[in-house]
Order: C-alpha cells, then structure tokens, then sequence
C-alpha cells in the first residue's frame, strides 16, 4: 500500500533522475525545481486528455443507462474504445471556416477555451504531496480563471457572425457571471474556516472532520456545486447549447477538432468542479488508510461526477430567465446568509450551531420560495369549469 | 512553496496549455480534407440562406446582470482577506463584516425590489 501511494512520486523522482545523471551538480541543483515543475505538468497534460476520453464514454453510458438504453457497446469491450474512435473521427474531418466568420477569433476561441480548464488542475490536490503549484490566492486565482471561459465564449459567438451563436454567447455570458457570485460567496465560507485560500491548507484543516459535515458547509456544497455546473454550461444548466433553440449553441459554427476542444472544455471543467467540490467540502484526499490518498480522492470526484451525469439525465432544461433568477434571487441571498451561519457556528459549540444553523437555512429557504410556490401552486389548480381553459403563468 | 516560483512555474503552464490546445488543431491541419464549397461555407441557418446582418440586437437585461456581477464580484474580493483572517480578528471583525454584508444585502434588495432582476 505504501507503494502504490508512492507511486506518482517515484514516477516524478524516475524523472529528474536522467538530467541529475547528465548535468553537472551545479546546473542540476539550479533547475531541479523548474525541472519538476515541467514533469508534474507533463502528468497532468496526459491526465487531462485520458479523463476526458473516460468522462465521454462514462456519459454515454450513465446517461444510456438512466434511459434504459445500452450506450455504446460496439467499439472494444463495453464500447471503452469508442471515445477513441470519436477521437478519429473528429481529427480526420473537414474544418468548416464559414466565410462570414472573424478567422483570428474563430480559431482562438476554442484554444482559450480549454487553457483555463486545464490551467485548473495545476492547483489541484490529487493527493498527499501531489499538489503541483501550492499558490496562497488558489481561491481567487480558480474564480479569475474559470471566468476565462466566459471571454473564449463571447468570442467564439461573436466571432461566428450567427444569430445562433451570438444568443447563445450572451446566454453563457450572463449565466457564468451570474453564477459565479454564488460560488465565490460559498467558498468564502470554506476560507474562513481554513484560515487560508491555499488548497493544500484548505484540505489539511479537514484532516479531523469534512466542512460537508456542519450546515454551513452542507449548504456551502449545495451552491457551489449548482454554481459549478452553471458555470461549465452541463444540463440542466445548458441553455446556451439548447438543441431545440440554438442548434448547437455558440459552437454551432465549429467543426473538427475544433469542436472536439469545445467538448473537451466542458468535460475537463466539469471534472474540475467535482474535483474542487471534494477538495473544499469532502476532505480532499482524506480517507483512511488503506486506501492511497489519490485513491480516495478519484472516488470522491468520480461520485460527484456521476451525480453530474445524473442531473443530465433527470432534469429538464432552465428557461433563460427563471436560470438566472434562480441564481440572483436565490442563491445569492442563501450564499450571504451561509456566512452568517458559518461565523455563528464558529462562536458556539456544535450542539447549538447545528439546531440554529439548520433553523436559519431552512427560514431562509422557505421565505425566498413560499410565495413563488405558492403562485405555482395557484396557477396549476384546476378550474371550477372544465371548460375553461387554464391560463398558467407560474413565473 | 515560495510565489514567485509559483507564478512563474503557473505561467510556463500557461504557455504549455495553449500548447497543448493548439496541437490538436495543427495536427488535424495535415489530415483533414479541403473540398470547401459556397453552401458548406455560408453561416448556418437552418437550410434556409441568411438574409439579413446576423448580428440582431439583443435584450438590455444582459447589461443590467453585468452591472450586478461587477457590483458583487468586487465586493467578494474584499470579503476574501476578511475571510482568511477571520480567526485572528474575533468579534470586531465580525460586526464590520456584518454592516458590510448587510449593505451588499439592501443593495441586493433595492436592485430585486426596482426590477433590475427581472425580464420585461
């Protein structure tokens, strides 16, 4: 066992042990850092590619599962090789470059689309001292790069010179700006407890108990989980890429391989969310030891990307503005009184903090969806007359 | 970990991500067939020919969104230090917070109770 945690850590020692064998002592000690950084970012720039051809076909077949269908089952063993042979596919076609289209933007956008998600995993724990950049702002340094997208996105509508794609760029513009309120407000949360926006403080301050484990980090979870899948534009969030109203959405321009990083994006950022879920509210890598840390930490992840899959299966699409109601009118509010739970429970013992953490939550749920419910309610009663139509108008 | 070190080794990877998003497409450069035509090659509209100027005008709501975002979005990067320090600062801390948050929250308020939240 102890080998197997080691594993990733030998592989990173195996190598520095050819430049430590050709350089002389000097140079070596010089660039042994940069070097390493080089190796750990090699790992992960293989890692990203082969979690996002796993995700393809794990979707597939959940979601295939869900509607009682096989999914992919022709291409190797349980269909495992069809994502490879999407690969192929999408490598050897056609690169449509529509004529009204911005050429420069066209092409960067997709480019700019992935740098950010991949940008992420550099401050992601994966496990016990397999942590690449342990940078003191991770927190702040995750909100900027992940609004990145939101840029690559404009692009990419506006460059396609498409009413589509030009509604669907303001769609995904709106929603991950609005989302990413929520989110910051439930990390803060999480900051506040660890003392320290760094990732690899935030998972050692839960090496006693998980934050998932209080109530402001049960809710915490809750917003930053429903942000994070605002934020990569995954069901039930996906109106910017909604089939029936936009096509494709801003990609809808876009054929090839640069279609295929547009996919890519959405699959690394979706990853990157569950990954972070798990490091700030599910201890990280924490778990006992029989288990490598990685281990547990690819378990934890992959859970919260069943879940992921799991909404995509079950639930319908947001309209435009009830999406971005929900974030304002919502979760905003709760994400500002999470605080207000989080300092309370900070100054008494557990025993109080649970039962007033619990009441202030669920007073504050009820007081900002009570009236809508009930409106809801009222405009899905059957009428006195059958014969009068029923005139529903629930937002 | 020293941040200098930090940064620079996060900028390599910046450099080496962008990389490693280009390649993709460079590569399919040598692979993919050329037989572009006039039809394949105007912007998709459904089968029918664009007429007018796709770029239409869109809903002022999206700018009143933005204005909230840059609003809020400010005001959590003041409410990070606050948090990372909150241990050391105790109760005083607390109270300062709270007249902050308690502003951001009629701020809040006062743009749901104006509309500036709702679709017209």
């Amino acid at each position: 066992m102890e080998h197997l945690e080691k594993i990733f850590l030998t592989l990173y020692t195996m190598g520095l042990a050819l430049p430590k064998a050709i350089l002389p002592e000097a140079l070596y000690k010089q660039l042994e850092t940069p070097l390493g950084a080089l190796i750990g970012l090699t790992g992960i720039l293989i890692f990203a590619p082969v979690t996002m051809l796993f995700l393809t076909w794990m979707e597939r077949k959940v979601v295939a599962r869900m509607q009682r269908r096989y999914g992919p089952n022709r291409v190797g063993k349980f269909g495992v090789l069809q994502p490879f042979a999407d690969g192929i596919k999408m490598f050897s076609k056609e690169d449509i470059l529509p004529r009204a289209v911005d050429p420069l933007l066209h092409t960067l956008a997709p480019v700019l689309v992935v740098v950010p998600a991949v940008l992420l995993f550099t401050v992601m724990p994966f496990g016990k001292e397999m942590l690449l950049i342990n940078l003191n702002v991770a927190t702040i340094f995750i909100m900027a790069i992940s609004s990145i997208e939101t840029i690559a996105i404009l692009m990419a509508g506006w460059s396609s010179r498409n009413t589509y794609s030009l509604l669907s760029a303001l769609r995904g513009a709106a929603q991950v700006v609005s989302y990413e309120i929520p989110m910051g407000f439930a990390m803060v949360t999480v900051i506040m407890m660890a003392g320290s926006m760094s990732t690899l403080d935030i998972v050692n301050a839960q090496q006693n108990h998980w934050f998932i484990a209080t109530p402001w980090g049960l809710l915490g979870f809750l917003i930053f989980f429903i942000s994070g899948v605002a934020e990569v534009n995954r069901a039930p969030f996906d109106v910017p890429e909604a089939e029936s109203e936009l096509i494709a959405g801003f990609h809808t321009e876009y054929s090839g391989m640069k279609f295929g990083l547009f996919y890519m994006a959405e699959f690394l950022g979706g990853f990157a969310i569950s990954a972070f879920a798990v490091t700030f509210f599910f201890g990280g890598w924490m778990g006992p030891a029989f288990l490598p840390s990685w281990v547990w930490f690819m378990l934890k992840t992959y859970v919260l990307v069943f879940v992921l899959f799991w909404f995509r299966g079950t639930l319908p699409r947001f309209r435009i503005d009830h999406l971005l109601g929900f974030a304002w009118k919502y979760l905003v509010p709760m994400a500002l009184l999470n605080i207000v739970v989080a300092t309370i429970w900070y100054f008494v013992p557990w025993y109080i903090g649970w039962p007033v953490g619990l009441a202030l939550i669920l007073g504050a749920h009820q007081a900002l969806t009570a009236a809508r419910l009930k409106r809801l309610y009222k405009a899905y009663d059957r009428p006195r007359n059958p014969l009068q139509p029923v005139v529903v108008n629930p937002s | 970990m020293d941040q200098t070190l930090a940064w620079s080794i996060l900028g390599i990877s910046f450099v080496l991500a962008f990389i490693f998003a280009l390649l993709p497409i460079a590569g399919a450069f040598f692979f993919r067939p050329r037989k572009g035509n006039l039809s394949k090659e105007a912007s998709y509209e459904c089968g029918l020919h664009p007429k007018s100027d796709p770029r239409i005008q869109f809903h002022v709501q999206y700018y009143l969104y933005a204005l909230a975002f840059l609003i809020f979005s400010i005001e959590i990067l003041y409410i990070y230090p606050w948090a990372v320090n909150f241990k050391k600062l105790g109760s005083v801390g607390v109270i300062e917070m709270f007249v902050f948050l308690s502003i951001l929250t009629v701020g809040l308020a006062y743009a749901w109770k104006k509309g500036g939240l709702e679709w017209s």
